[in-house]
């Protein structure tokens, strides 16, 4: 058998974990069996073990598009730029995301799928996005969008470049650069006393210490996806087979499928039906159309939608082509509206069954999108298929990859491919993330109804409290909360409301009020340093 | 925008008296008029007209356009509509402008009406499509409400 990981690798994985030191053998400002097996510690534990101490007020683990907003938010507040630490092993606080929507098939110049007012770079989202591009280009084209959109046009999203670029401009603006440390961030524990302890492992040979330890008084983790997997059959079938080129994940650099494939005429079995799945289409497609490649679509859906679906109240999502289609991860009510007020009032399993829902895999219904598949069933080579995979195995055909399917009414059916692209996304279990499984097994954090992180309506770590410490979690890891919409931007600056005016009731800092609000915004449209 | 039926009504009520009435003040003596009537004639007139868009809307619109948004499956309420709605509410209240208004009703025209109204509704609505957010930084997160928390 083959060693494969598990987990996709992303940017914010790269750098190895150190791993945990023998038992008979610690070397000075490590990591001690002590410490390990120890829930809470005090500062003596540490610094017995020659771990230095670092004191701020606040740390944020990540260092990604999380950590960036809500160190703005509280920047914006009033907090000073030195009571605050991002822990981080990435450049830029964009360099995950961009990974992602790369690999994805969602280059800088091409369109996410987020409100024009999802705006991490800035807190008020006003001027919003559509604003910014039709100053920058000189075009009234995104203002009508937006005001068109949905009935008549389709949302309106930026591009990911201008968001990026917006990032870089507001990071520069509120020091980001000054509040970094490097490295990997190998767990927290509980202080006794009050407060954490956050250990981050510097690079290799950049640090004196092997370890150093962050004393805090909150502590946020903003870690994105605990990690993101093969469909378990494809899992299979690469550790059984070995085989790594015919079978891959739309979130792992896979290049080089698209350049075989305008190469060599072959057939491509698309899975999933979210909008990875659409954008992977659309570049098959187009390669089809202006690369010259030959290549067959077969796509395999294990729900496939002929047209309205979901129901919540008198109205349904729509859906058609094997598609369910919806604007945005979550409908856009769920982001500030009676959604979200829903949300935020169900426990347990009620909570559990609104997620069940609104979800499900959907995609929006942009115009482009149907005319290309349009025009791809009308010339032959796009194939749909329903069915729930039984077995993933080589083909009798020399080259080639069977995907055994067995459909709702029972018929088992093979299908051949020479690659198949898993585009489901399905994310990995909290203990993935060593981070969060430590915070598990030893921080008292929990899980929610979905069994990702457990948190309050203010994103505090259910569990975590300690004294008048303070520990939050925001992004993907909490899915399943009272917030549907975590891993978006807009619910990352929902999230950093509620943290930073959750910390303000603590005395740590002002809530931002009206008026702060409206210096700090005019300080914002002229760019200058907060 | 995702407004909850308090949060339209809170919104509402927040935008006439900010919004709709300082700029009913400024604009009135400027609006063209029957006869040539001092400003002091024609606030009754533009005053009652706020109040009508503002009554009529808490007590039968919103809860209409809020009963509407339920057949959305975003639950959104589209930008546009929120300007578009200034065709219906206006038609209406001047209709029952025109059976209950003031007696400085006779200086009004067609003209001084929609003037009016439809520049305190697009100043309204250019107002809660962004400037909002520096005044209440959270108002988009919680469905248009002004006041209280999250």
């Amino acid at each position: 058998m083959t060693n494969v990981p598990d987990i996709i690798s992303v940017p914010s994985s790269v750098i190895a974990q150190l791993p945990d030191p023998p038992k008979d053998r610690v070397e000075r400002g490590d990591l001690t069996p002590g410490l390990l097996a120890t829930g809470v510690w005090t500062d003596e534990m540490v610094t017995a073990a020659g771990i230095p101490i670092v004191d701020v007020a606040f740390v944020t683990v990540g260092g990604g598009v999380g950590s960036f907003v809500l160190a703005n938010h509280l920047r914006i507040a009033g907090v000073s730029a030195e009571s605050i630490k991002v822990l981080t092993n990435i450049d830029t606080p964009w360099q995950t995301y961009e990974y992602l929507t790369r690999v994805s098939q969602i280059p800088r110049q091409e369109r996410l799928r987020s409100d024009s007012t999802g705006m991490p770079d800035c807190l008020w989202a006003w001027p919003s996005y559509a604003l910014r591009e039709a100053r920058a280009e000189k075009t009234i084209a995104p203002i009508w969008n937006v005001l068109a959109e949905p009935n008549w046009l389709d949302y309106w999203t930026p591009r990911a470049g201008t968001v990026f670029d917006g990032m870089a401009r507001e990071s520069a603006r509120f020091g980001w650069e000054r509040m970094l440390a490097k490295g990997q961030v190998r767990m927290v524990r509980k202080r006794q006393g009050g407060g954490y302890f956050t250990i981050l492992t510097p690079p290799p040979g950049a640090a004196p210490t092997k370890r150093i330890a962050y004393r805090s008084q909150f502590v946020h983790l903003a870690v994105g996806y605990p990690g993101l997997k093969f469909l378990p059959d494809l899992q299979e079938y690469r550790q059984k087979y070995g085989d790594r080129d015919r079978v891959v994940n739309a979130y792992e650099p896979h290049e080089h499928v698209y350049e075989s494939l305008q190469r060599k005429p072959s057939i491509v079995l698309v899975r999933g039906g979210g909008i990875v799945a659409s954008r992977v289409l659309q570049r098959l497609m187009e390669d089809r159309w202006n690369h010259g490649a030959q290549t067959q679509i077969v796509h395999l859906f294990r729900t496939y939608v002929s047209g309205k679906n979901n129901k919540y109240g008198p109205a349904q999502r729509k859906g058609g082509d094997g598609f369910a289609y919806q604007g945005f991860n979550w409908p856009k009510g769920a982001w500030g509206g009676q959604l979200r007020d829903k949300f935020d009032s169900l426990e347990g399993k009620d909570r559990a069954d609104l997620y069940k829902a609104l979800g499900g895999a959907h995609t929006p219904k942009r115009k482009l999108w149907q005319q290309q598949m349009g025009r791809a069933r009308t010339e032959g080579w796009y194939q749909t298929f329903q069915g729930e995979v039984t077995e993933v195995r080589p083909s009798a055909t020399p080259g080639k990859v069977a995907t055994v399917i067995q459909s709702k009414s029972g018929l088992t059916s093979v299908l051949e491919a020479d690659v198949i692209i898993d585009c489901t996304g399905l994310e990995a279990d909290l203990r993935e993330n060593r981070l969060l499984s430590d915070l598990l097994e030893h921080a008292g954090g929990g899980r929610n109804p979905l069994g990702r992180l457990d948190v309050e309506r203010t994103f505090e770590v259910r569990g975590t409290r300690n004294g008048n410490a303070r520990m939050y979690a925001s992004g993907a890891a909490t899915l399943g909360g009272y917030y549907a919409g975590v891993d978006s931007f807009l619910g990352l600056q929902y999230a950093a409301f509620r943290i930073a005016d959750d910390i303000a009731e603590t005395g740590f800092c002002p809530k931002l009020g009206t008026g702060r609000s409206l210096s700090q915004w005019w300080k914002w449209f002229r760019h200058r340093s907060i | 925008m995702t407004p909850t039926l308090f949060g339209r009504i809170q919104t509402r009520i927040f935008l006439i008296l900010v919004i709709g009435v300082p700029w009913t003040l400024l604009v009135t003596p400027f609006l063209p008029a029957r006869g040539n009537p001092s400003a002091t004639d024609l606030y009754p007139v533009t005053f009652a007209a706020l109040a009508v868009v503002l009554v009529l809307g808490v007590i039968v619109w919103e809860p209409i356009y809020h009963g509407l948004q339920q057949f959305r499956w975003e639950r959104d309420w589209p930008t546009s509509f929120a300007l578009l709605t200034c065709v219906n509410e206006a038609f209406v209240a001047y209709h029952i402008l025109a059976r209950v208004g003031p007696d400085s009703l006779v200086y009004a025209t067609k003209a001084t009406y929609l003037t009016h109204i439809v520049s305190t509704w697009v100043i309204m609505w250019l107002f809660v499509i962004g400037p909002i957010r520096v005044i209440f930084p959270r108002y988009r997160f919680r469905g248009g409400r002004v006041l209280g928390g999250f």
